[in-house]
């Protein structure tokens, strides 16, 4: 029976399959296809150049699409994406991460350091060092030497705008970035953070130039393992 | 001469029973194969069922545990929350029983005897056969059992009135399984069926009246509550009415989301995904067969007459050409023509056209990708607007697309694109 049911399965694919849309006028890309996505988060020429949309070419793939799956399943919270989600499959949402992790865009320029050198200071050692203290873990150490990021789940700090990076601060100190995630390092840390130190990070690391790739491999100490566990694990995720 | 044969026969046959009954006590396992196997066919029907009523497109949270519930339903008359409905004990209907679930589905009671409020589509369910229910309960009883303890539903005095309900079920609720109508096939039956019953398509597509009943089982179309969507017509020529479409056509776009002239969006494209792709191609084919059935043919005087436009409406609908040639015209073309089976066309597209501008508009707000389905795997899609043009330009572009290469719609103003923001998200 179940064969019969597996023949009658394969024959029907097949079907579909010899209907599937094929047009000249259409190329059958993944770029053609992500043209919803592109309107705002920009093509070769304005990747990462939006007051707010991030930049998200280059970003590694797990990232990605751990964070295209918490949009459309709701853990992450932004109304926009929600909708342009909601009727995709986790397969053809890995497709999408690995095709924008894979565009190598040239970044924006680094914008201007207003600070102070006190609150450069400040921040540099929060970047490099953390504060022990208060239990703050460097920055570096999840999100490598360079802060661009570590293969496959962690994102880089650079090439964002200000805006983009003072509202994820703000929402994780809200709770309202991430709903549900247990535990939720960053909105952890981000609580620990003085409104000083937070207002500090968003004028610095947009303004850092880029310099190198997302780091292949830093390996985490266990116990920031063991605290951004939601972060770095990606059932279904394949390289 | 056949006689002898026939003794033959059954003597054999006493003989295999004798010997099977011999096993019996020896080896328990394999007698109670048969009922297991059949218990095993029924769960696996009851999951098809459950796919095919989408039970869980409504008793699932965001990205939750599936038949969990917690599902917030806003109606005018509160907002319900969809219950648990794995076999938990404690939160969910462990501790019901095949006859509880009836009484649910069929008479809309719960389980300690009260009326269930209409939300729960049971006015639809009813129709659903005793040995259905029961494969969908055999069903939900093999789950995994999730303990899950949902906030209690907040109705609006005075709705939350048990009398008043038994009023309106008095009033607007039928009990009764579907009865095949004989003079028509045993497909176009078996379409009636899933379309009236399990799939509750009634639930969205038909206009309801102030106390939330449906207009009989007319699928007339209607806003549906709570969602600010436009469920199309599934009669009318205006609307989404199938009389003239094939049969392949209607149960490709159901099964896969996208044909070479529509795609479905909005919930359409959430039913399609989470329950209509999962149907059987026999069963997609009744249902097809159903709703053609039920569609408008065209007739001669359909042409309407379009009156000559005064200059101010010609003024307006101008405004929108720019805005649709920087963009739209990429991917919808020149004259509206589309690209088949990826773009769909907006020149003659009903959903365009018909009389409620919302679900155009929403397309134009918030974008989408029609769904993801074994058919269509990796579907092209359109991009949210509400971001890159202003409420006015959105309201010219859908005012000059429904008035362009043929098109006649009413105008719509930048109040109607404002109000038909919002949503559950």
């Amino acid at each position: 029976m179940k064969f019969i049911v597996f023949i009658l399965l394969a024959m029907g694919s097949g079907l579909i399959n010899a209907q599937e849309p094929v047009s000249p006028l259409v190329p059958d890309t993944l770029e053609q296809r992500v043209k919803p996505c592109t309107i705002c988060h920009g093509d070769e020429d304005r990747a990462g150049r939006d007051a707010y949309y991030p930049r998200i070419a280059g970003k590694p793939a797990g990232y990605l699409f751990n964070q295209l799956r918490n949009f459309r399943d709701g853990r992450r919270y932004y109304q926009a994406m929600a909708i342009l989600l909601e009727n995709l499959s986790d397969e053809y949402l890995l497709e999408i991460a690995h095709y924008f992790s894979s565009l190598k865009y040239p970044y924006p320029e680094a914008a201007a350091n207003t600070l102070s050198p006190e609150e450069t200071q400040t921040v540099e050692t929060l970047i490099h060092s953390g504060d022990p203290e208060r239990d703050i873990p460097a920055c570096s150490a999840c999100h490598g030497k360079a802060l661009m990021g570590v293969k496959p789940f962690i994102p880089s700090l650079l090439g964002l705008p200000h805006a983009y990076v003072a509202a994820q601060f703000g929402g994780w100190r809200n709770g309202g970035s991430m709903r549900g995630q247990i535990p939720d390092c960053m909105s952890e840390i981000a609580r620990k953070l003085s409104q000083e130190e937070v207002n500090a990070l968003t004028v610095w690391l947009p303004a850092q130039p880029i310099t190198a790739e997302p780091a292949e491999t830093e390996i985490l100490t266990t116990e920031l393992t063991q605290r951004c566990q939601t972060t770095l694990s990606g059932e279904g995720f394949t390289r | 001469m056949k006689q002898p044969s026939k003794f033959r026969l059954a003597g054999k046959q006493q003989v295999a029973v004798f010997i099977v009954s011999m096993l019996l006590p020896l080896s328990s396992v394999a007698a109670a194969q048969p009922s297991a196997d059949s218990n095993a066919e029924q769960v696996q029907r009851g999951e098809y069922l459950a796919r095919a009523g989408n039970c869980m497109g409504c008793h699932t949270t965001r990205g939750g545990k599936p038949y969990a519930g917690g599902r917030e339903l806003v109606t005018p008359f509160g907002k319900f929350i969809t219950p648990n409905i794995t076999p938990d004990s404690e939160t969910g209907i462990g501790h019901w029983s095949e006859e509880d679930f009836w009484q649910a589905l069929h008479y809309g009671k719960g389980r300690d005897g009260s009326y269930l409020y209409p939300v729960f589509p049971y006015t639809e369910y009813t129709k659903v056969t005793r040995q259905d229910a029961d494969a969908i309960f055999a069903y939900l009883r093999s789950l995994m059992p999730v303990t899950q303890t949902n906030p209690p539903h907040k109705i609006t005095p005075p709705y939350d009135n048990q009398f008043l309900l038994f009023l309106w079920r008095t009033w607007y609720f039928k009990e009764g399984v579907y009865e095949p109508d004989d003079s028509k096939s045993e497909e176009w039956n078996r379409g009636n069926y899933l379309v009236q019953g399990l799939g509750h398509c009634n639930a969205c597509h038909t206009p309801r009246n102030v106390w939330g009943a449906s207009q009989d089982d007319k699928l007339a179309g209607g806003e549906i509550m709570g969602t600010y969507w436009y469920a199309p017509s599934l009669i009318s020529q205006r609307e989404a009415g199938m009389g003239e479409w094939s049969v392949d056509e209607i149960a490709k776009l159901l099964s896969t989301g996208v044909t070479d002239h529509a795609v479905t969006s909005g919930p359409m494209a959430t039913i399609v995904r989470q329950s209509l792709q999962y149907l059987s191609t026999k069963d997609m084919r009744a249902v097809a067969v159903y709703l053609q059935s039920l569609g408008e043919k065209r007739s001669e005087e359909s042409s309407r007459k379009i009156p000559p436009m005064p200059e101010r409406v010609s003024r307006y609908l101008a405004l929108g050409e720019p805005v649709y040639v920087k963009h739209c015209q990429g991917c919808h073309g020149k004259s509206g023509e589309g690209v088949p089976g990826v773009y769909p066309p907006l020149a003659g597209n009903r959903s365009v056209t018909m009389t409620s501008p919302l679900n155009t508009i929403r397309s134009v707000l918030y974008g989408g990708f029609s769904p993801a389905t074994a058919g269509n795997p990796r579907p092209y899609g359109m991009p949210p607007f509400q971001h890159i043009i202003r409420d006015h330009e959105i309201a010219w572009v859908v005012s000059y697309i429904r008035n362009a290469w043929g098109n006649l719609g009413s105008l719509v103003s930048p109040e109607d694109v404002d109000s038909s923001r919002g949503n559950e998200f």
